[in-house]
């Protein structure tokens, strides 16, 4: 049947736009990852520039003013340099985080002599250039002049430029300048804000689903309820981020950019997640179980709690750690609270002005520093990873938890 | 004594509460057993909740007084400060100068002055405050004692307690809705105060810049919200157009040709895609969907292709939905009974005539209901448009023309330096609430569609 | 009787990954006749029968080693195709399967599938006498554009015995087909079947001795896997060769 035959390709050509469609999606997925990675590779290193250091012995350090102490070091490795702009040129290679860490290392020097080469942050613009990530084109490379290439020479011919492990990247604050800049306070404030919004939603989520589950009565109020919790599921995030503003911050009056608003309104956005998981897991625990613990004469909290409940946990938890790793991703209602300002410090405590990982990587994104892309690739990096762990966590907890009944 | 420390103080006797209590309900238990209605341990509950409940109460309404109290008497400090933002900012500075968050002094001449009436009427209200906590407590706690008897029936009063409490969570959800709405509402009834309502429904000239003086000029702000809903629309439908195939033959083909084993490799990695942030997706889109298209545009001559066009952000857009599409059109497919598709092959049809003349038939409201929610979740999606898409209002259907969309302009709207109440503000809110609205009509579709499908095999 | 063979299985073993579900079976099914298949629960009766029109091939795990000619034609052999299998080897299944489209349109379906008509008259006779065939027409003459599941059970079993027919099989597999109906429903189709037999040929599993008594010419009996015996049905019910085969007639075992 010549039939027979176009059908058949017809089947081949339908099959053939399937597994074209999986492939797809995930090449897609296999390219944002390469590039996230790749481009963020890099940051997790940073240049360091090499200084002659001589302090004698019986200096006192303390006294010292680091600033203009590390710069005569500088000059006194090129004795050539003599005019202002020319060491202007000279000093703008390096980061103002050299002069902090020089006052560091004096500070925590021990009667050591300090007599050799020690390294210092170097600028963003000369990181870009000596990473590869500007090229050079004749004698200059992005913002770095002729004036000042010639001296980046000098320091590679004295062999006194290389990469070291960015202690900054993960251990300081956000910073103007990006080779001083850091996650660590969008870590802390995501933490806080995580830590609350699992503090709200998870019992309210729990208590909800019980009840709406196993003790309301089928009625139109609970029709209602259950209708409710579906649609708040749905709305967009950024809705539930006006919210905040105007219940937290307008009416309540917290502090602005605060973890803990964050946190609340975080958890008002999970708790309709949470509440569609736990309902599903208590539905799938086997009535008969409860009709026994009931036939033994315990009362319907008493089954719920020391029967029902354990058995659902696994499906609970899982849902749970599904709407918390959502949470965490959440930039849109963060940056309607205010968790959106530039903070330097590192926030104590879910009071203090703070951001979040997600909103840190928006704000780098939006700075015009060349040295900020591979940073922001570099926090989406840790951030991905977090998830990725948590992600494992709940799959974990799941097939270790299931009771075969 | 601190706050932290009376509060641990009445913690404290509520658990003791609990020990007293249980202890006296087990010595009723040995002696009679049977007589005793309620475990001890649930003497214990009740008395415990019992008396922490009058501190609590006292604690909270003392407190509430007292913040006003307080604030109007320093106000009294700032009587000469008329405009009223300047005066929060001095209240709330006298406050964290005493609290020890702030060493600044400010500038104004009853600056201490106020700061000492601060400190001694909290300190003194403190003391005040835990004295008649701590008297009421231990008065509870004598009480709760001394209820407990055989015939209390303490596990029927906790019982309800729970009860209770887990009704008024559930009730807690309606609360948050009413607050999404009342506040969104509010907001947007006081801009349409300003604006018309018809302007902003149907006027196609968006560009929401109020004057900040008085006499600058070119200044008047038009709300006409049109260009911003098309453009929503614009970049929404373009990622229908990249999801919504990819979505639907990824689900056909996991569902219906993948051996279990691809099935359980491939879907989890779909899945992925749904659990990067949004903020990832934007990112994307700026460092290689933006760059790829450029090149792209430079390579077939388009003219006009502009880096923040709706074509970048709504394919990443697109990208960002695919696990949504996919998940939920498989949950369709394979909720078809398998007999109806051993039916169909047992005839001699091929799994693509299958999959098309009875299983996508069968399924058809659940996979409509699956597009629509996916396209509900486009129009809301904030970060993705916010980094890729731009911020100029244009009415234009060329996806090779940078649009604006709602959550775009919320964003703009409400971040920066914001006057709470001029139109420009306001006017994110109004925005919001369409969004709102519309999401919540599509939602409420989108269920509907898919629960009648599900009785078809009920 | 015919004597003529139209099914010849051969040194059939099928396994479902490690488990055997079927040890070294060899059968004959002749044409016009109709042979059932009998045997206590789990004992490989479902999973031979779809060995007949390939159906086992659905299942990624399932593997065999044997023959199973059709006309004298391994069916397994790469150049069979299954989909023109299908179209020799019908199936009527336990549970009536209707798609939820109207009743023309199911029994329109397989037909259309294959291109089996060169017009729209030439469809409604197809639909027509496909029906008349299964015993359904007169039922549903008035009601062919409403839904094919607003049938009752039995009817619907007859529509689906009604769509198998409307590809013009040779042979009619049935699978339990009146496991789900009431007694009624099942003395029609048992009727059916009667008047079925002269044109095609039926292999039919069946849970009821009682069914395959009234029903058949040849029965075969299975246990765990293996045919313990095959013959005239009037023969191994009255007068069976084997003692398991008579445990299980006279109900000491499944």
């Amino acid at each position: 049947m010549n039939n027979i035959l176009k059908r058949n390709k017809r089947e081949k050509r339908f099959q053939f736009y399937g597994l074209f469609a999986v492939g797809l999606a995930i090449f897609l997925l296999l390219i944002l990852l390469f590039k996230i990675f790749s481009t963020g590779f890099s940051a997790f290193n940073q240049t360091y520039l090499g200084v002659k250091i001589q302090i004698e012995k019986n200096v006192n350090l303390s006294e010292l003013d680091a600033r203009s102490v590390l710069r005569e070091n500088i000059r006194n490795m090129f004795p050539e340099v003599v005019s202002r702009s020319d060491k202007k040129n000279l000093y703008s290679l390096f980061s103002p985080g050299a002069y902090i860490e020089f006052e560091e290392m004096l500070n925590s020097n021990n009667e050591e002599t300090i007599d050799g080469y020690y390294y210092f942050l170097a600028s963003d613009d000369l990181d870009m250039y000596f990473k590869g990530t500007v090229a050079r084109q004749g004698n200059s490379a992005g913002k770095i002049k002729p004036n000042q290439m010639k001296f980046v020479d000098d320091f590679e011919r004295m062999n006194l430029i290389k990469l070291q492990y960015n202690k900054y990247l993960l251990g300081s604050a956000d910073s103007r300048n990006p080779e001083m800049a850091g996650i660590l306070g969008a870590i802390y404030g995501s933490l806080f804000a995580i830590l609350i919004a699992f503090a709200t939603s998870f019992p309210l989520g729990i208590l909800t689903a019980i009840y709406l589950e196993k003790l309301a009565k089928r009625n139109a109020f609970s029709d209602l309820i259950e209708t409710n919790i579906n649609n708040l599921a749905a709305v967009p995030s950024i809705v539930f981020g006006l919210l905040g503003l105007a219940i937290f911050l307008n009416f309540f009056e917290l502090p602005r950019s605060a973890s803990l608003v964050g946190g609340l309104t975080l958890g008002l956005m999970t708790l309709p997640t949470i509440v569609i998981a736990s309902r599903s897991a208590i539905k799938s625990v086997p009535p008969s179980i409860e009709e026994a613990s009931i036939g033994l004469g315990s009362s319907k909290i008493q089954t719920i709690f020391n029967f029902t409940l354990p058995l659902a946990m696994p499906g609970i938890l899982t849902g749970t750690i599904i709407g918390i790793a959502r949470a965490i991703g959440e930039t849109a209602p963060l940056l309607m609270i205010g968790m959106v300002a530039f903070i330097v410090d590192i926030p104590q405590g879910p009071l203090d002005a703070s951001t979040a990982l997600p909103v840190q990587i928006f704000l780098w994104q939006d700075s015009p520093e060349r040295a900020f892309v591979e940073r922001t690739s570099a926090a989406i990096i840790v951030l991905l990873i977090f998830l990725f762990l948590l992600n494992i966590t709940a799959v974990y907890l799941r097939k270790k938890l299931e009771k075969k009944w | 004594m601190t706050y932290e420390f009376l509060l641990l103080t009445i913690f404290g006797l509520a658990t003791y509460s609990f020990f007293l209590s249980r202890k006296k309900a087990m010595a009723l238990n040995v002696m009679d057993p049977l007589a005793v209605h309620s475990q001890p341990h649930y003497h214990g509950l009740y008395s415990a909740m019992l008396t922490i409940t009058p501190a609590i109460i006292l604690l909270l309404i003392w407190s509430w007084f007292e913040n006003s109290i307080f604030k109007d008497n320093l106000e009294k400090y700032f009587s000469d400060v008329t405009d009223p933002y300047q005066l929060e900012f001095y209240v709330s500075g006298v406050k964290s100068f005493v609290a020890g968050a702030s060493n600044t002094i400010m500038d104004h001449s009853n600056f201490s002055a106020a700061a000492e009436y601060y400190e001694t009427s909290t300190k003194m209200s403190l003391v005040l405050k835990s004295i008649v906590a701590v008297i009421l407590t231990l008065i509870a706690l004598r009480h709760s004692l001394k209820l407990v008897s055989a015939k209390f029936k303490a596990r029927d009063l906790v019982e309800d307690i729970v009860v209770k409490t887990m009704r008024y969570a559930s009730i807690f959800a309606i609360f948050i809705t009413l607050g999404i709405v009342l506040s969104l509402l509010f907001e947007t009834l006081r801009f349409f105060e300003s604006v018309a309502v018809t302007e902003f429904l149907f006027g196609t000239h968006w560009s929401p810049q109020m004057s900040i003086r008085e006499d600058q000029v070119g200044s008047s702000g038009s709300f006409g919200a049109v260009p911003v809903f098309t453009g929503t629309l614009l970049i929404s439908v373009i990622a229908m157009l990249v999801a919504g195939p990819i979505g639907l033959f990824s689900a056909i083909y996991l569902s219906q040709y993948a051996s279990s084993k691809v099935r359980s490799i491939a879907k989890p990695i779909i899945e992925v895609l749904a659990g990067i942030p949004t903020v990832v997706y934007g990112f994307f889109a700026v460092i290689t969907v933006g760059p790829f298209f450029r090149e792209l545009g430079i390579f077939f001559e388009i003219d006009g292709f502009s880096s923040e066009s709706a074509l970048i952000a709504g394919s990443v857009l697109g990208i960002m939905i695919i696990p949504f599409v996919a998940s939920l059109t498989d949950d369709s497919l394979s909720a078809v009974p398998r007999s109806l598709k051993e039916g169909s092959l047992a005839m001699g049809a091929t799994l693509s005539e299958t999959t098309t003349r009875v299983i996508i038939p069968a399924s058809f409201h659940g996979i409509v209901g699956s597009f629509l929610l996916a396209f509900s979740r486009a129009i809301g999606e904030t970060m993705i448009v916010v980094m890729a898409a731009g911020f100029a209002a244009n009415l234009t259907a060329n996806p090779f023309n940078a649009v604006t969309t709602v959550t775009v302009q919320i964003v703009g709207l409400l971040t920066g330096d914001q006057e709470f109440d001029s139109p420009k503000t306001l006017s994110a809110f109004a925005l919001a609430f369409v969004l709102f609205f519309l999401t919540l009509i599509l939602n409420i579709i989108s269920l509907s569609i898919v629960k009648k499908f599900r009785e078809q095999y009920e | 009787m015919s004597e003529s063979l139209k099914i010849a299985v051969k040194n059939l073993n099928v396994f479902y990954g490690k488990k055997q579900a079927l040890f070294d079976i060899n059968l004959n099914i002749f044409e016009n006749e109709v042979t059932s298949l009998i045997g206590p629960s789990g004992c490989g009766k479902s999973t031979l029968i779809k060995c007949f029109n390939r159906m086992n091939d659905l299942i990624d795990i399932c593997k065999y080693n044997g023959e199973v000619l059709i006309d004298g034609k391994n069916i397994n052999d790469p150049s069979t195709d299954p989909v023109s299998l299908r179209t020799r080897v019908g199936m009527v299944f336990q549970k009536p399967n209707p798609f939820p489209k109207s009743v023309y349109e199911n029994i329109a379906y397989g037909p259309k599938l294959h291109g089996m008509y060169k017009n729209k008259n030439d469809l409604d006779e197809l639909v027509v006498s496909s029906l008349q065939k299964a015993g359904l027409f007169n039922e549903v003459k008035d009601r062919l554009f409403e839904p094919g599941t607003g049938l009752s059970g039995g009817q619907q079993q007859r529509l689906c015995i009604a769509r198998a027919l409307a590809v013009n099989p040779e042979i009619i597999l049935m699978d339990e087909p009146c496991s789900a109906l009431d007694p009624i429903a099942t003395a029609k189709i048992e009727e059916l079947i009667e008047d079925l037999k002269q044109k095609y040929t039926i292999v039919i599993v069946t849970h009821s001795m009682q069914q395959a008594a009234r029903v058949s010419n040849r029965t075969a009996y299975m246990h765990m896997g293996e045919l313990v015996e095959t013959g005239l049905t009037k023969n191994i019910f009255s007068n069976p060769e084997h003692a398991k085969t008579q445990d299980y007639i006279t109900g000491r075992i499944g």
